[in-house]
C-alpha cells in the first residue's frame, strides 16, 4: 500500500511541481507584482492614473526617445549586419575567417564601456577627438556631439549589429548552394542572383535578427544612461532608474516604473510574437542538401577597397574605444593629453588593492556571478528536464515560464524583485548581495534553459529507457547516463550566465546597496561622480577579466568537441 | 550541325585528387545518356563541369559547334550563358517566390515580352500538370510537385540539352518510377537531349539510351544497357550492375577447378578461345543458376530465404559462397543438401 503510493508520487511528479515552484517565484510573481501594481491601486483597478502618469512630460518623451532610438538602431545594425554577413559569407573578401571573428568581436565588449569610450572621445567639450579638430581647424562647434539621439543610436548600433551579423551569415552558409545555381543555369548574374534570390531568401533571418535588435534597445540602459542623462535625454529604461534613484525608491516612483516596465514587457511580446509568426513561415524553408562550396562573387576591382573599409571598421568600433579607455585609465587626471610623463600605474594598483569601493566590486561582481551562473545552471537542467523529456500533464506552463524571462528587460527583472523581496511576503532582502543574486537568477534563467533543451534534445529517449531496461531506477539513468550526456550544455549555460553577469549593469544598477556594488555598478557610478580616469582603469579591469573568460570558454568548448570526436 | 556535347578528354583535379581522368565521350544530339558510379567516382563533377560550375583542368567541352570550356584556349563561358536547363538533387525550387513565378525566372532573365513569358511559362507548367497550382508556393506541395517545378523550370527556355543530377534520389520508390516515365515522355515531346547522372543502376538501365560506367575518375564503359548488362567491360562493371557471384579458379589439363579445391572441386564449364587473364575468376549472376541434380557443380545449401517469387540460396561451392535466386515453384532445397548448379551464362576476368 504505503509502497504503491510512494511509486505515485515518485520522481517525475516531485520534479515537476519542483521546477513550478521555482518558475512561479523567481520568475512568474514578480512580473504578475509589476502589472499588479502599475494597474491596481487601492480603489481596484485604475487606470487613470496611468494615462496621467504616462501624459508626463518627461514619461511621455522619455517613451518617445526609446522609439526612436529603438527604430534608429534597429535600422542601422540592419543595414550594417546584413552587408558584413554577405561580404564574408557570400564573396570572395580576403581573410574572410579572420573578418568574420572580427565583427563578432564588439559582442563581446560590454556596450556602456564602449559608450564611455565614445565619451570620452566625442563629448561636445572635453571629447579628444573634438578637441583635436577645433585646435587643429580652428573650428567653433565640436566636430561631433555625441550626447544626441544619434550619437546614443550609432554607438549602440556599433555594440548591437552582431545579432543580425550571426542570424545572416550562419543563414547564408546553411543555405542550399543549388538554389542560386539553379538561378545562375536560368541565365541569371551573379548580382541578379543576390538580389532576385539570395535576399529574399534571407529575409526572415534579417527580419528576426532585426527584431532581436530591435528587443534589446528598446530595453536598454546602459548606452542612453551614460550618452543621454547628462544632456537629459532619457529613455524607459533610464527614466526609471532615475525616479527610483532621485526619491531613494518612494512609492511613486516605483508605480511611474511599474507602469513604464508594463510598456516595455508588451512591446517586447508584441516583438517576439512578430518574430514566431516569421521563423514559422515555412514559405521560407532552405533546407540544404548535399553541401557543396557555394559560388563566391569575384568582387574584382573592390577586393581591396571593401577590405580595407571592413578593417577601418573594426578599428573605429572596436580597436579605437578599447585602446581610448586603456590608455585613459593611466592618466593622472582627466583631460590631460595622452603622453607618457601625464600615464600612471598608480590608478591600477588604487583600484585594485586600496579603494574598498572597487575592490568590493570586482569581488561582488565575481561570487555573485559564480554562484547565480551555478544555480541557475543546475535548476536549468531541471526544468528543461521536465519540458524536453517527460511526458507529465501541466508542463506547458513550464514551457510559458521558461520563455517569458527572455522577453522581460532587466530593468523590468529588478523592480519585480525589488516588489517581491523588500518585505512584503515577509522576506526582506533590499541592500543585500541576495536581491541581486535572486534578480541574476530570474534574468539568465532562460539562456539556461535554451542551452540545456539543446542538449537534452540530442539524448534520445532510447537512450534513457535502455538504461531502464537494464535495470536502473529512474534517478540512476538520470545519474549514470542523462547527466553525463548533457554535461557540455550544462557547460555551456554556465559560462553563457558567467559572463554576460560579470560584467551587467542594468538589473544591477536598481538593486545595489552600499556595500553591493557591482563592476558594472562601480564603472558607471564613477563615470557619473565625474572620476572618469577611475572609470576607464576599472572598465580596464573588465575588459580584462572578460577577454581571459572568453578565451576560457574557446577552451572549454574545444574540449568537448575532442571528446565527442574521440 | 548537330548539336552534340562533345567532352573531349576533360580532367578535373581537387588538389592531389584527380576527380575525373581524361574523360572522352559526344553525346549524340536527342539521346538519354546517363553517367553512374558510385559516390565519389566523379560523375557529379563532369555534370558540374559541364554545366559550367566548375573549372575544367585539361581538355575541351564543346556543344555542336561552340566552345563552352577550353583549357587550351583558356576560354571559359559562365553557366548563365550556356542555356542549359537543369534539374538538381534537392529540386532547388525557390521557395518564396510561387510556382509560376519559379517557372517564368529564366524567361524573364532573358527579358521577353510579358505575354511571350506567360504563354511560354503556362506551356511548362501544363506539361508538367501544373496549371491548377501556378499561384500556390511550393513548400505547400509534395515532393513530386517540387520535382515537376524544377522541370517545368528547366524546360521552360526549350533548351537543346537538359542536365538531370541525381534528379530522383530524393522521391520515395514509388514516385520515383512515375517520374521516369515523365521524363521520357517530356524528352520524347521536346526532343532535347539529356545528360544524367545516377547512382542507381536500375534509374540508368530504365532510362538512357547509352550510359558511362564510371569508376574513380575513370571511364569503365560506354555502352547501351543491355550491352553493359551482357557484356560487361571488367570485373567492376559486372559486379556494379545487378547482383553477381565470383569464383577464383584453376586450370589444369584445360578443366576448371575451384582454387584450392583439387579434383572435388571441377567445375564443368567449356573454357573461352581467347586467351584466359591471370589468376581468372568465373563470373555469374544468382539469376543465371539453375539447380538441377547432376549439374556443371556440386554445393551444399548453406541458407535459404523466401522472397514471395523467388527464393534467394546461399551455397558454398567449395570454400566460396555462390548466392542463387531461384523461381520459388521450382524444386525445393533444405539446408545442408547437396545440390547441382548448371551456370547458364558466364563470364571471364582477371582476379583482384
Amino acid at each position: 500500500m504505503i509502497n504503491s503510493r510512494l511509486r505515485r508520487c515518485g520522481v517525475a511528479e516531485v520534479l515537476l511541481v519542483l521546477s513550478i515552484v521555482i518558475l512561479v517565484v523567481v520568475v512568474a510573481v514578480p512580473i504578475l507584482l509589476i502589472f499588479g501594481n502599475a494597474f491596481i491601486t487601492d480603489d481596484g483597478f485604475n487606470l487613470k492614473t496611468v494615462i496621467q502618469l504616462l501624459s508626463q512630460p518627461d514619461t511621455y518623451k522619455a517613451l518617445k526617445n526609446s522609439l526612436v532610438i529603438a527604430t534608429g538602431v534597429t535600422i542601422l545594425s540592419t543595414i550594417i549586419g546584413v552587408f558584413f554577413a554577405w561580404l564574408v559569407s557570400r564573396t570572395d573578401l580576403p581573410f574572410k575567417g579572420t573578418m568574420k571573428v572580427l565583427f563578432l568581436i564588439p559582442f563581446m565588449l560590454p556596450s556602456f564601456i564602449g559608450a564611455l569610450a565614445w565619451k570620452i572621445l566625442l563629448s561636445p567639450r572635453s571629447g579628444y577627438i573634438n578637441k583635436l579638430f577645433t585646435e587643429l581647424f580652428g573650428l567653433e562647434e565640436p566636430l561631433f556631439n555625441i550626447y544626441t539621439l544619434t550619437g546614443i543610436i550609432v554607438v549602440e548600433s556599433m555594440y548591437l549589429f552582431p545579432f543580425v551579423f550571426i542570424q545572416v551569415s550562419g543563414a547564408m552558409e546553411r543555405m542550399d548552394p543549388t538554389l542560386e545555381e539553379a538561378a545562375r543555369i536560368s541565365g541569371a548574374g551573379l548580382l541578379t542572383i543576390t538580389r532576385r534570390i539570395t535576399l529574399p531568401l534571407m529575409l526572415p533571418s534579417i527580419v528576426a535578427g532585426a527584431l532581436l535588435v530591435a528587443l534589446y534597445s528598446l530595453s536598454h540602459f546602459g548606452v542612453p544612461a551614460i550618452l543621454g542623462t547628462e544632456v537629459g535625454i532619457y529613455n524607459i529604461p533610464t527614466k526609471i532608474y532615475e525616479k527610483i534613484y532621485q526619491s531613494a525608491g518612494s512609492f511613486e516612483s516605483i508605480r511611474t516604473g511599474t507602469i513604464l516596465s508594463s510598456i516595455l514587457v508588451s512591446a517586447a511580446a508584441v516583438i517576439l510574437y512578430l518574430q514566431s509568426l516569421v521563423l514559422k513561415s515555412g514559405r521560407f524553408q532552405v533546407i540544404s542538401g548535399k553541401s557543396m562550396r557555394p559560388m563566391l562573387i569575384k568582387l574584382r576591382g573592390l577586393k581591396i577597397p571593401l577590405l580595407i573599409l571592413s578593417v577601418v571598421y573594426i578599428g573605429i568600433t572596436v580597436i579605437l574605444p578599447t585602446v581610448t579607455i586603456i590608455l585613459v585609465g593611466t592618466l593622472k587626471t582627466y583631460g590631460l593629453t595622452i603622453a607618457p610623463e601625464n600615464m600612471t600605474i598608480n590608478n591600477l594598483k588604487y583600484i585594485l588593492f586600496d579603494w574598498d569601493l572597487t575592490k568590493d566590486a570586482i569581488w561582488n561582481s565575481f561570487y555573485l556571478s559564480l554562484a547565480a551562473a551555478f544555480v541557475t545552471m543546475l535548476v536549468g537542467s531541471l526544468i528543461s528536464y521536465v519540458i524536453v523529456k517527460m511526458k507529465v500533464r501541466g508542463k506547458f506552463i513550464l514551457e510559458f515560464l521558461g520563455v517569458l524571462p527572455f522577453s522581460i528587460p532587466g530593468t523590468v527583472i529588478a523592480l519585480g524583485v525589488i516588489l517581491m523581496w523588500s518585505g512584503r511576503f515577509g522576506i526582506n532582502l533590499y541592500n543585500t548581495a541576495w536581491i541581486i543574486f535572486v534578480a541574476y537568477i530570474a534574468r539568465y534563467m532562460a539562456f539556461s534553459l535554451k542551452s540545456n533543451s539543446a542538449a537534452l534534445e540530442q539524448v534520445h529517449d532510447s537512450l534513457e529507457e535502455a538504461a531502464r531496461a537494464c535495470g536502473a531506477k529512474h534517478w540512476q539513468a538520470l545519474r549514470d547516463i542523462v547527466i553525463p550526456l548533457i554535461r557540455p550544455g550544462m557547460v555551456a549555460a554556465f559560462f553563457l550566465i558567467f559572463l554576460p553577469a560579470l560584467r551587467e549593469l542594468t538589473t544591477s544598477v536598481l538593486l545595489y546597496g552600499p556595500h553591493t556594488r557591482t563592476l558594472g555598478v562601480a564603472i558607471y557610478a564613477l563615470n557619473e561622480d565625474g572620476e572618469t580616469v577611475y572609470a576607464a582603469t576599472l572598465a580596464t579591469v573588465a575588459l580584462v577579466i572578460i577577454v581571459l573568460g572568453q578565451l576560457l570558454i574557446k577552451r572549454v568548448t574545444r574540449g568537448k568537441e575532442e571528446s565527442l570526436g574521440a | 550541325m548537330p548539336e552534340d556535347v562533345r567532352l573531349d578528354r576533360i580532367t578535373k583535379r581537387f588538389g592531389h585528387v584527380t576527380a575525373v581522368n581524361a574523360l572522352d565521350v559526344t553525346i549524340n544530339e536527342g539521346e538519354c545518356f546517363s553517367m553512374l558510379g558510385p559516390s565519389g567516382c566523379g560523375k557529379t563533377t563532369t555534370l558540374r563541369m559541364l554545366a559550367g560550375f566548375e573549372d575544367i583542368d585539361e581538355g575541351e567541352i564543346r556543344v555542336g559547334d561552340r566552345i563552352f570550356s577550353s583549357k587550351a584556349k583558356n576560354y571559359y563561358l559562365p553557366p548563365e550563358k550556356r542555356d542549359f536547363g537543369m534539374v538538381f538533387q534537392a529540386f532547388a525550387v525557390w521557395p518564396h517566390l510561387t510556382i509560376f513565378d519559379n517557372v517564368a525566372f529564366p524567361l524573364q532573365i532573358r527579358g521577353l515580352p510579358r505575354h511571350e513569358i506567360a504563354e511560354k511559362t503556362k506551356r511548362a507548367l501544363s506539361y508538367t500538370n501544373l496549371l491548377s497550382v501556378e499561384g500556390s508556393y511550393p513548400n505547400e506541395l509534395s515532393g513530386g510537385a517540387k520535382q515537376r517545378i524544377a522541370l517545368a523550370r528547366a524546360i521552360a527556355i526549350n533548351p537543346t540539352v537538359m542536365l538531370l543530377d541525381e534528379p530522383l534520389s530524393n522521391l520515395d520508390p514509388k514516385l520515383r518510377e512515375e517520374m521516369r516515365f515523365e521524363i521520357k515522355d517530356l524528352q520524347r515531346k521536346l526532343g532535347f537531349t539529356i545528360v544524367f547522372v545516377t547512382h542507381d543502376q536500375s534509374e540508368a538501365m530504365a532510362l538512357s539510351d547509352r550510359m558511362l560506367v564510371m569508376r574513380d575518375g575513370i571511364v569503365q564503359q560506354i555502352d547501351a544497357p543491355l550491352t553493359v548488362y551482357d557484356r560487361p567491360a571488367n570485373r567492376f562493371v559486372f559486379s556494379f550492375i545487378g547482383l553477381s557471384n565470383f569464383i577464383p579458379v584453376e586450370i589444369f589439363d584445360s578443366k576448371v577447378y575451384v582454387q584450392g579445391e583439387g579434383q572435388a572441386g571441377e567445375i564443368r564449364v567449356g573454357l573461352p578461345e581467347t586467351p584466359l587473364p591471370d589468376k581468372p575468376v568465373l563470373a555469374f549472376r544468382p539469376s543465371d543458376v539453375q539447380m538441377v541434380e547432376g549439374g556443371d557443380i556440386i554445393g551444399i545449401v548453406k541458407r535459404r530465404a523466401y522472397l514471395g517469387d523467388i527464393v534467394d540460396y546461399r551455397v558454398m561451392v567449395g570454400g566460396v559462397e555462390v548466392r542463387i535466386q531461384s523461381g520459388a515453384r521450382r524444386s525445393h532445397y533444405a539446408v545442408g543438401d547437396r545440390c547441382g548448379l548448371r551456370i547458364g551464362k558466364f563470364h571471364w576476368f582477371q582476379g583482384e
